[in-house]
């Protein structure tokens, strides 16, 4: 992360610098907050169990960070290939299971003819 | 290589906001679905090619391809397997998969972090992943396992104090340990705190009445999400980062839409209290009018416009196919059909509707709380099918009663009601119900299946 050229040097606390050096990710998750809302807010009530599971289904996006865990870890190292195992197993879990019940849900919207 | 992992990235992150975006009408849902479930994909082969750059060993490889063909495989074979109105809790046991995913991870990580040179902001985000990927994980079981009724609510004073006393140390123990004050190492630390928040997520749940659980379901799913922010963080991953946002900011306005539906606050619900009616042991002795089921065909035979009111004990008795058979029977004979529902129907919000749409009950059928309440008068029969709680007028006007407040369909201001019902026991809420004692209310007892079958048969003779 760049520093700003705004930083100011005579602030030397770690709560400044922190911030200083985060500045870019806090603007990113405050950004991400009111996007988030704003796209919610405007599904119907009778959407809300499918949207659930749909929004389950993304918070599988952890599967990611298992995957790079899983990448740096020693092949003779047992115990975290087991550990990081599972995870790869329950992050794909809630990724396919909850895409494919929220498919399953929706489906039923749409009446056949 | 680098720039076009990072622009698949952003294309993933898009698509979950397109997917979520695309939700807000039942025409485009199922097209916003498959875009963020492709979003997703492309975000995983995409760690995948810059996981190949590097050396990886063969047997890492070999466990991450097994684990991801069989999790596609177990999580394809659930979601077709489940009944509709299993839905909440198998939502509900995906989310703790989610949750383990993040403790484990957290775990793992601790065991491969250079403890000495890794940054102090590290950990702390580290831990925070941990603990709330824990915290989801026995939530979510709990909360699943109380759906299925398995088990009951706890609300004695051990579990409640308990629990405080777990989530106090949750946030002092890593104070204490960057103090200096707990000697142990990193790794050891982290699974003491995986533990002491694994307990505290079951603690948390017990106490919160069976009633409150959609709420729960959809605070840990929000919960879930801030863990993947978290270890977004740690990586310094933005689809993870947006993911995890999305989901957690999601996951809390649910939460309060359907606290404003049931009339709750949020601290009330995770308090698991529930306001005990003042003077509840003088109830009012009710006078209630059986109806039979010749006369309910015949009531219904007469009607111009119909309601039916679904609730939960539609779904149990399975009976929404029958629902949508009578509809369409009382159609060919020009009378008029709606189904009213109310925000927290069935066991989620929305969940009536998949309900209803699985037994192919047009989307114009269905007429939302305010709009049904609109024209209530015009309502000539008005069937409350397996609902409770939504048509009790108490709500209205009996400050005293524990569900006041809360909105409902106002069924009382139609012309005639007929409930069905297994037996006089009370609802969800324990709360009893006026409507039954009104003039133009009657009950018809029985299995809703079995007694809209009947009704069927007889409405086709008339």
């Amino acid at each position: 992360m760049d520093t700003p050229t705004f930083h100011q040097t005579t602030t030397n606390s770690l709560s400044m610098d922190f911030i200083n050096q985060h500045i870019q990710e806090i603007y990113f998750v405050i950004f991400c907050v009111f996007i988030g809302i704003e796209v919610i807010a405007n599904v119907p009530a009778i959407l809300h169990t499918p949207l659930m599971s749909g929004a389950n289904a993304i918070s599988g996006v952890i599967l990611v960070g298992a995957i790079i865990v899983m990448l740096r870890v020693p092949a003779d190292d047992y115990l975290n290939l087991t550990l990081g195992g599972i995870a790869v197993f329950l992050g794909t879990l809630n990724i396919s299971g909850g895409f494919f019940v929220t498919g399953r849900m929706l489906k039923m919207f749409n009446p056949k003819k | 290589m680098h720039a076009i992992i990072e622009i698949g990235y952003l294309i993933a992150t898009l698509s979950f906001l397109g997917g979520l975006k695309f939700m807000s009408s039942p025409k485009n849902a199922k097209t916003g679905n498959a875009i963020a479930a492709m979003g997703m994909v492309l975000a995983v082969v995409l760690t995948f090619i810059a996981a190949l750059t590097a050396v990886v060993p063969y047997t890492n490889l070999v466990i991450m391809c097994l684990a991801i063909a069989v999790g596609t495989v177990i999580g394809k074979r659930l979601s077709d397997k489940v009944e509709m109105t299993g839905m909440p809790q198998l939502v509900s046991l995906f989310n703790a998969t989610g949750g383990g995913c993040a403790m484990l991870l957290g775990l793992v990580e601790a065991n491969q972090m250079d403890v000495s040179t890794a940054i102090l902001g590290n950990k702390i985000l580290l831990i925070a992943g941990l603990i709330t990927g824990a915290v989801a994980l026995t939530g979510s079981i709990i909360a699943e396992r109380k759906l299925a009724g398995k088990v009951k609510d706890r609300r004695t004073k051990a579990v409640i104090f308990s629990a405080r006393i777990l989530l106090g140390s949750m946030l002092l123990l890593p104070v204490l340990y960057f103090i200096g004050i707990i000697p142990i190492g990193f790794t050891a630390f982290m699974y003491i705190l995986a533990a002491v928040a694994m307990v505290y997520g079951v603690l948390f749940v017990l106490p919160i009445g069976g009633a409150d659980m959609p709420v729960v379901i959809s605070l840990l799913n929000s919960i879930t999400g801030i863990a993947t922010a978290f270890a977004g963080f740690v990586y310094g991953n933005k689809v993870m980062i947006a993911g995890g946002i999305f989901v957690g900011a999601a996951g809390i306005l649910l939460t309060l839409l359907m606290c404003k539906a049931m009339n709750r606050s949020l601290l009330k619900v995770l308090a698991g209290t529930f306001k005990k009616s003042t003077n509840g042991a003088v109830e009012e002795e009710q006078e209630i009018k059986e109806i039979s089921i010749s006369e309910t065909a015949m009531s219904l035979s007469f009607a111009q416009k119909v309601a039916i009111i679904p609730g939960y004990g539609l779904a149990v008795a399975q009976a929404q196919h029958m629902c949508g058979q009578l509809q369409l029977l009382l159609e060919k004979r020009n009378t008029q059909v709606d189904y009213i529902i109310h925000p927290v129907a069935g066991r989620m919000p929305g969940h009536m509707n998949v309900l209803l749409a699985e037994a192919n009950v047009a989307y114009s059928h269905l007429k939302e709380m305010d709009e049904g309440n609109e024209n209530m008068a015009q309502y000539d029969t008005v069937l409350v099918i397996g609902a409770n709680d939504v048509v009790n007028p108490a709500a209205e006007n009996n400050p005293d009663s524990p569900v006041y407040g809360m909105p409902i369909i106002r069924a009382h201001e139609s012309k005639q009601v007929i409930v069905m019902k297994r037996s006089m026991g009370k609802g969800y809420a324990g709360v009893q119900n006026d409507l039954f004692g009104l003039d133009n209310c009657s009950i018809l007892f029985g299995d809703a299946k079995v007694s809209l079958q009947e009704i069927l048969n007889q409405l086709k003779l008339i």
